[in-house]
């Protein structure tokens, strides 16, 4: 019930009783949304939809940021299994910015 | 997809897993508070990759589920009257009252439609202007910005023929009502992500202060699941009950708090009656009296049905950790989401629904039921 999705904004408009309303992307089926909520978000960004309302922008650096943060956790496991095979994101991890361990923590 | 696939990596979820052994040296009970959470873990097996430690108690946060019996008989009586359409989420349809369900009184030639979002039924009622619309109302917290704008908008667009039977749940105050119960089992939370999405989390400070447990704002997908579970791990066996955000990517401190004004402005707090578990102080909304117009509870002045649920369920314990669904004689035999006993089979999130759902009714009790530890 409490489901919410992420889809890709590709269409912001105004509707004729003045509702900021917009379209959008989830995976291929693209959908009405009603863009109150979220008078930030542009065409573009990723917002979190339920029942047809974006509660949120989803933060793509956040996301990112705890990913990093996981993927870390990935590599610290492999400490003490080295068998493991080698992890492309290695390199990936250290060529960004820190991550934040608190997301992780 | 993005922000979808990512978090179902197979290979990240072992990894999670194995920090999450590393980390648990005793016994703990977690509850996952929402139901789209209890049926993600259900449905990918995320309790049994954890550690015969750490046990998943299953909570109350199912609108569906826990909409009072009397709510649901008040809403087929509004429904079976003719000159009314009756609006819902299409997961109430099969949800029984005392005698019938939604799809029921359709095929009977009650005008019942399935709408996606509240906002639509403002079309049907100005496409339909000589009939009048009744929107079931239920949710979180998650949903109520959306019920609200409805109401907002039918008041500001002067749509009269346009009623919403609300029948609003809130989460902190079922937190606190397990709690404080002493059958309670549950020492940490996965937090409902959605729902702090529009709340944020600062109302659950204060929960986690008061009853020393820790509760981490949680997402729906595996690894959230699964990081989140680790958060909480980690904070149990330091000895430490703080909030914390494994969601932040959509979930902030402050909430949404351009929704959180609407929703003040439409709706107050109330008393509210759940499924299973009985009244709750202060844990539902109520229309606020400017928007009685809107108010179906008022305008169709449906008496107070006396209800009773079975005696042999125990879906209320089910809702608030303290038994399982294979601990019910009923459940799989006589009590199926066909023919559903209780809260927790009414809805495809309720515990008991998404277990039967995934099989689970044909193999038993595997795992054995953990003792929880001394409380941290």
């Amino acid at each position: 019930m409490c489901l919410a999705i992420p889809g890709k904004l590709i269409e912001v408009s105004t509707d004729t009783h003045g509702v900021r309303m917009g379209k959008a992307n989830f995976g291929g089926i693209v959908k009405a949304v009603c863009l109150e909520y979220t008078p930030e978000v542009l065409v573009g960004d990723y917002v979190l939809v339920h029942v047809g309302f974006a509660l949120s922008k989803v933060d793509e650096e956040e996301a990112a940021r705890t990913y990093k943060a996981l993927e870390q956790l990935q590599q610290l496991g492999e400490l003490d299994t080295p068998d493991v095979e080698e992890e492309q994101t290695a390199a990936e991890f250290f060529d960004s910015s820190p991550p934040q361990k608190k997301s992780a923590a | 997809m993005k922000f979808l696939d990512e978090y179902r990596d197979e290979a990240l979820a072992t990894k999670i897993v194995d920090e999450i052994k590393r980390t648990v040296t005793r016994p703990w009970v977690l509850m996952e508070v929402c139901g789209g959470q209890t049926h993600s873990i259900v449905k990918y097996g995320i309790d049994r990759l954890l550690p015969d430690e750490i046990e998943l108690v299953h909570g109350p946060g199912c609108p569906v589920c826990v909409t009072s019996l009397e709510m649901i008989d008040k809403a087929h009586a509004i429904a079976q009257r003719p000159d009314v359409i009756f609006c819902s989420f299409g997961d109430m349809l099969r949800v029984p009252g005392s005698q019938d369900d939604l799809l029921i009184l359709k095929s009977r030639g009650a005008d019942v439609r399935v709408v996606y979002s509240p906002i639509d039924c403002l079309k049907i009622a100005r496409a339909n202007p000589d009939k009048k619309i009744v929107f079931f109302a239920i949710g979180f917290e998650t949903t109520a910005p959306s019920n609200a704008m409805s109401v907002w908008q039918a008041k500001q667009q002067g749509i009269k023929n346009f009623s919403v039977l609300v029948s609003h749940v809130l989460v902190p105050p079922s937190i606190a009502s397990i709690l404080q119960s002493p059958l309670n089992r549950v020492q940490g939370f996965l937090g409902p992500g959605h729902v702090c999405t529009v709340m944020g989390y600062r109302e659950y400070e204060p929960l986690a202060a008061r009853f020393k447990v820790p509760i981490v704002i949680t997402g729906f997908e595996p690894i959230d699941i699964l990081q989140g579970t680790l958060m909480t791990v980690r904070q149990l066996e330091a000895g430490t009950y703080e909030v914390e955000n494994q969601y932040p990517r959509v979930v902030q401190r402050e909430g949404n708090r351009v929704a959180q004004d609407l929703v003040n402005k439409v709706f107050e707090v109330c008393d509210r009656k759940w499924r299973g578990v009985g009244s709750i102080p202060k844990s539902g909304y109520k229309l606020r009296y400017e928007f009685h117009e809107h108010d179906a509870e008022r305008l169709f002045e449906v008496k107070e049905i006396d209800t009773q649920e079975p005696a042999d369920c125990i879906s209320g314990l089910v809702l608030r950790g303290v038994k399982k669904p294979h601990d019910c004689a009923c459940f799989g035999t006589i009590c199926t989401p066909e023919h559903p006993l209780g809260a927790t089979m009414v809805s495809a999130e309720g515990a008991c629904a998404a277990y039967y759902a995934y099989g689970r009714h044909l193999e038993g009790q595997k795992r054995e039921q953990k003792q929880p530890a001394e409380a941290a």
